[in-house]
């Protein structure tokens, strides 16, 4: 399951770029800072492999077992 | 199936650093690699003077601050001193590749037991985006408004291949961070290095190609398109030199 805080974001666009399965996507909503963070739409289609959470600069992304895949 | 846990040696807060600064990424790999060791608390970050000295209010364990390009003359007493704590010193081209270049050398050569991490973005990121010893051919800068020319400013420094011909380093490697791989490779790199420090092989040197949205004029994902087509034809990655075994 990913789990994103979004007060450690600052919308580089990392994450989305190098997501595998494209599961995550630029949301519509501002954090405290103002930027844009990702959000996840399709929770069935992530397969937690993590890439989201390494190229993460912030560490913003966790990534913990379980959720819908499992 | 995978699983990540921010490291706790980083603070619980934004970095310092622009958006996309693969700096933090850095950062963040080598809190992560602290954690896998279990070394957090025998770690000692000796911080170099520029962006990366952004790390004193983002590292939450030991660190010290130097001079100007002397963090590795600062990590050869720390270390000969302490020499059971892991140190290293995580320095940027323009103070390690420039203004300190006669400590790097001389601490590579006489084989002090502490990792330098040598973050390459190919410019001054603090300072305003000046011309590096690293800065690339035709690149443009503050101070190269019409690119990067050999004629007068000489060329790029190549930091692994120069120090892997002296005789005493142990591990010397290069690594880019534009990439889920690069990035891999550069963890287990810098774990490399840590082990090899801990068990008393000898320096260990590690260069992580990096970026600068802000002073490259480039979003965060045109710098990675940037550092494929430009940065790592020249600053070649690989392991290149490795007698840790």
């Amino acid at each position: 399951m990913v789990q994103i805080n979004p007060d450690l974001c600052k919308n580089c666009g990392y994450c989305v770029k190098f997501c595998p399965k494209k599961v995550l996507a630029t949301g519509q909503n501002r954090n405290r800072r103002g930027q844009f963070y990702p959000v996840m739409t399709d929770e069935a289609g992530c397969i937690t492999c993590a890439v989201c959470a390494m190229m993460c600069p912030e560490g913003a992304i966790e990534v913990t077992e379980g959720g819908a895949n499992t | 199936m995978a699983e990540y846990k921010r490291s706790t040696q980083i603070a619980d807060a934004p970095s310092g650093y622009c958006p996309g600064c693969l700096h933090s990424l850095a950062t963040r790999l080598i809190s992560d690699v602290l954690d896998e060791l279990g070394q957090g608390d025998n770690s000692l970050n000796v911080i170099s003077v520029g962006c990366s000295a952004l790390n004193i209010l983002y590292w939450n364990n030991d660190f010290l601050s130097v001079a100007h390009g002397r963090a590795p003359a600062a990590a050869t007493g720390i270390k000969r001193t302490n020499p059971e704590r892991l140190v290293f010193a995580y320095q940027g081209d323009g103070d390690l590749a420039a203004i300190g270049l006669a400590e790097i050398m001389s601490a590579a050569n006489r084989g002090e037991n502490f990792t330098v991490i040598f973050a390459n973005n190919q410019t001054y990121g603090m300072t305003g985006g000046q011309m590096a010893p690293t800065t690339l051919i035709g690149q443009k800068t503050t101070t190269t408004v019409y690119g990067r020319d050999p004629q007068t400013t000489g060329y790029p420094m190549k930091m692994c291949e120069l120090i892997s011909t002296l005789e005493a380093p142990v591990y010397v490697a290069r690594f880019a961070l534009n990439s889920p791989k690069g990035v891999r490779e550069a963890k287990a790199g810098i774990k490399k290095a840590f082990q090899a420090q801990l068990d008393g092989k000898g320096f260990t040197f590690v260069e992580l190609l990096t970026n600068c949205p802000t002073n490259w004029h480039m979003t965060p994902l045109q710098t990675l398109d940037y550092m494929n087509m430009n940065t790592i034809p020249y600053f070649k990655p690989g392991v290149y030199k490795d007698k840790t075994e």
